[in-house]
């Protein structure tokens, strides 16, 4: 159940393709979640043209296991999976995707949802977007 | 064996540095006493964080040599 932090730009779909024909119990899991998060190019009555993502490595990886760990431990999960970027984006680019694979949609729904709030709530990244004028750090999260 | 802290986001900015070092001293027993020897007269922003070894912490928890401190904002990963 993997969990990475990207340096590069990534495409989720093909990622969530590539897992699935990895998994190891095909034809278990009828249900798969996911969320995908793509950076706006505006946020709070502004223009944004840039994004930087920031990290606490270690800090990072060991959070989102454990909130992996808590999905697994909630819900009937067969299979999870975190991708996140930092360094440099652009409006377009996806910043993060979240999966969860279950024999049935509930569990599935609700491991994905928990897997997202968590990371959000959680683990350490930091936003600063580069507006016109300047650049400002996102101080919380939309709901 | 010092106590390491980090900074991090906007914090490291408005501190201008990443992190510093404080040597071995009784007198630092939690992280508000780690933040009063750092901090160097720096008000703390009402919603930073912390953790201790890379794991959420209060400003009462103790601290011990070799511990690795960081002071943060808010995350807003996703």
């Amino acid at each position: 159940m993997p969990v990475e932090i990207r340096e590069a730009a990534f495409d989720p779909w093909s990622e969530l393709a590539r897992h699935e024909r990895a998994l190891a119990r095909e034809g278990a899991y009828g249900a798969t979640a996911c969320f995908v998060g793509t950076m706006r190019d505006f946020n709070e009555d502004a223009e944004v043209s840039a994004m930087t993502l920031e990290h606490y490595p270690g800090m990072t990886e060991k959070h989102l296991e454990a909130i992996v760990a808590e999905a697994v431990a909630s819900w009937a999960v067969l299979d999870a999976l975190i991708i996140h970027r930092v360094g440099a984006l652009r409006p377009g680019e996806p910043i993060v995707l979240v999966a969860a694979w279950s024999a049935h949609r509930a569990d599935a729904f609700a491991a994905c949802r928990h897997l997202i709030e968590e990371l959000k709530t959680r683990a350490p990244f930091w936003k600063k977007e580069q507006l016109a004028d300047r650049a400002r750090w996102v101080e919380h999260n939309a709901p | 064996m010092s106590i390491r802290v980090r900074y991090f986001a906007s914090l490291r900015e408005r501190l201008g540095r990443a992190g510093d070092e404080i040597a071995p001293d009784p007198a630092v027993r939690t992280v508000a006493d780690v933040w009063t020897r750092v901090g160097r007269g720096h008000p703390l922003p009402d919603n930073t964080l912390v953790a201790i070894n890379m794991e959420y912490a209060s400003f009462a928890h103790e601290v011990r040599e070799g511990d690795e401190v960081a002071f943060f904002p808010p995350v807003t990963g996703g």
